[in-house]
């Protein structure tokens, strides 16, 4: 995701503490005492309930300093500038993990002080663009599909194409998301290839389909395409799966389906900063959010999923009911193709096909 | 300096203490974060960007041939041209307006100003997302007109070039307004009264005694329309449905998502060197104005 998730205070839980600060079941290994340091996180805006930092310091005795970024774009910015460092732990999207790892700034993760690390589903072991979690720890997942009104959507778009040969009904009617990772998304699924290719022959294919595609537009839309689905301006958007529960929890005529074509499988992350004078309580912390009382917190407010079969176990069957996407499994999930990072000459090709389409 | 002059040094001595005081912190700041953020643009557009962002420390020229490729000054063209739209709407705006506040009553002038200034009092992304309500298919100007039967179906207000210029002209109006007030106010009434004894009609003395004398008012306002819409992103991003791409949105996108600071750095260098040239304009215009003013010989 690597858009921010500025919107969705009004869903899922509150944040009014209801989480109960609960003894560690996983046992600490090292003990050492992190209370009275301070810890700096950078994570989107709205990305977890304000009760678990709370809770965290008041078990901890560590103070939490939580900056916001908007971006994956944004806190690579800022850790560019700084030459990263200025942060213990800064949260963000999978290929983002291998950019922090390849400029030295993301230190290796040392498991043996997160003993919780074993809650994670296997799968989220094996992502592509960290096997193994050497120095990333996923925080939650997802993918990214069609979301769309089924009272005025005639028949359940089971493929990308929707985007790009329209039915009657939802010509200039849809949105798709604008982000150069995205938006060419469902061109090169349609056509059959990687949704990280650097080919050019096929970026340029993926780009002439976009761009007939974009005729069937109504916008590009990274922020606010459910309340456009809400108000029916829209009828049929790409959309990540928590952002089109956002628009579930005020139209219950609003479902998601993963294309038949698949997709790709986005992971937000937890990276620990190579440049920390405080790792310890980095561990700790990525060890807190991986409790399967604190997870469930975090699931219920922001309505993603988390790769960790004991939180998601813990999840009130209640909000999965409300918020299906919250079911897709892990191996559903991991049928798609995850992110990676495309690299100096891919990143030119993908933006300037971007911009090329936008233009 | 020489000790000849020495009465003359120490009158010009005195000045230097009120000099700092005045000048320091204007130039200080000028100098923090004007020239060494220019200066830093200046040397990364010479460099590469490295692997996974970044920058990489080896001279090369590649970025500015690549700033050449049609894409770019296609979306330079189409920047220049939505800007210079938006100026000069704003300018068919705003002179009648500023005319207005000049000739009212000086009870009624400084309402009218805040008036005028009265929208900076809000954020200007979220009345730039209240356009987006009232531009809407089902916003409120379709829903008013197709109910008083104007139109059958929603007009494609949103979107478009012309929802990121009219989200232009309003965004910066008042930078418009402004200059041009200050200008009239400055004039008087003098000189219109001076051309109406010598039988001038109105719109003679507008056009050839209001509008010359108020000219760098008129070019001050132009300036500060055009400069801030050239480099926009927030407009044509929301209003324009990313559809239409202005020079700012590229420059984001290369810091951004490309993390290429080096190119994004030789594009916004772009915008830096249309500016002078639009600088360099109203210093033409001004220096035409004033020897209007001092009476060239005829």
């Amino acid at each position: 995701m690597s858009v921010a998730v500025i919107v969705l205070a009004a869903c899922g839980s509150d944040d009014g503490g209801e989480t109960p600060p609960a003894a560690s079941d996983g046992g600490t290994t090292e003990p050492v005492d992190i209370s009275g340091t301070t810890l700096t996180i950078s994570n989107w805006d709205a990305y977890m309930p304000k009760s678990v930092v709370k809770d965290f310091e008041a078990e901890t005795g560590v103070t939490v300093e939580y900056a916001i970024h908007t971006t994956n774009e944004d806190i690579m910015g800022k850790l560019t500038a700084a030459n990263g460092t200025g942060f213990d732990l800064v949260f963000v999207s999978g290929p983002f993990v291998q950019a922090l790892n390849g400029l030295g700034y993301a230190a290796e993760i040392d498991q043996s002080q997160i003993p919780n690390i074993t809650n994670l589903d296997t799968e989220a072991t094996e992502l592509a663009y960290d096997p193994g979690n050497t120095h990333s720890v996923p925080y939650t997942w997802g993918t990214t599909g069609i979301c769309y009104r089924t009272d005025l959507v005639p028949q359940t778009p089971s493929t990308w194409e929707a985007f790009h040969t329209p039915e009657p009904d939802t010509e200039g009617k849809m949105t798709m998301l604008g982000t150069d990772r995205w938006l060419l998304q469902p061109a090169l699924l349609s056509l059959g290839y990687s949704v990280n290719t650097t080919d050019p022959g096929e970026i340029d294919e993926a780009k002439a389909w976009t761009m007939e595609a974009k005729e069937n537009l109504l916008a590009f839309d990274d922020t606010t395409f459910y309340a456009k689905l809400v108000s029916g301006e829209a009828s049929l958007v790409q959309a990540w799966d928590g952002w089109c529960e956002y628009g579930r929890a005020d139209e219950p005529k609003i479902d998601f389906v993963i294309p038949d074509e698949g997709s790709d499988l986005w992971t937000d992350t937890m990276v620990v900063m190579e440049s920390s004078e405080n790792k310890a309580a980095a561990y700790a912390f990525i060890d807190y959010i991986l409790r399967p009382e604190v997870g469930k917190s975090i699931v219920e407010y922001t309505l993603y999923k988390m790769p960790n079969a004991e939180v998601m176990a813990a999840v009130s069957p209640k909000v999965i009911q409300d918020f299906p996407t919250l079911a897709i499994t892990p191996t559903e999930l991991f049928e798609q193709e995850a992110q990676t990072d495309l690299g100096e000459e891919g990143t030119i090709l993908w933006t300037e096909a971007a911009t090329e389409i936008k233009a | 300096m020489s000790t000849a002059a020495a009465p003359a040094r120490r009158a010009r001595g005195r000045v230097w203490g009120p000099r700092v005081v005045l000048l320091g912190p204007g130039t200080a700041w000028w100098l923090v974060f004007f020239l060494v953020p220019v200066g830093v643009l200046i040397a990364y557009s010479f460099f590469s960007r490295g692997p996974y962002g970044g920058v990489i420390y080896e001279p090369t020229l590649k970025n500015y041939v690549r700033a050449f490729d049609p894409l770019y000054i296609g979306v330079l063209w189409t920047s220049v041209r939505i800007a210079t739209i938006a100026t000069a709407t704003s300018l068919l705006l705003a002179y009648p307006a500023a005319l207005f506040i000049a000739r009212a009553s000086s009870r009624w002038r400084v309402p009218l100003l805040v008036l005028v200034i009265l929208p900076f009092w809000t954020s200007f992304l979220i009345r730039t997302y209240a356009w987006m309500l009232l531009l809407n298919p089902a916003g409120l100007i379709n829903k008013v007109l197709m109910g008083i039967g104007v139109i059958d179906e929603p007009l494609p207000l949103l979107y478009n070039e012309f929802a990121v210029t009219l989200g232009l002209v309003y965004a910066y109006l008042p930078l418009m307004v402004l200059p041009i007030y200050a200008s009239l106010e400055r004039l008087g009434p003098q000189a219109s009264e001076a051309a109406a004894d010598l039988y001038a009609t109105p719109v003679q003395t507008l056009r050839k005694v209001t509008i010359p004398l108020t000219l760098p008012g008129i070019v001050a306002g132009c300036i500060f329309v055009f400069v801030p819409s050239l480099g926009n992103f927030i407009v044509p991003d929301l209003l324009g449905g990313g559809q239409t791409v202005m020079i700012g949105n590229v420059i984001q996108q290369q810091f951004l998502t490309a993390r290429d600071w080096p190119f994004g750095a030789v594009l916004a260098m772009s915008v830096i060197v249309l500016m002078f040239l639009v600088l360099a304009v109203q210093a033409q215009v001004l220096r035409r104005t004033q020897e209007v003013e001092h009476g060239r010989p005829a």
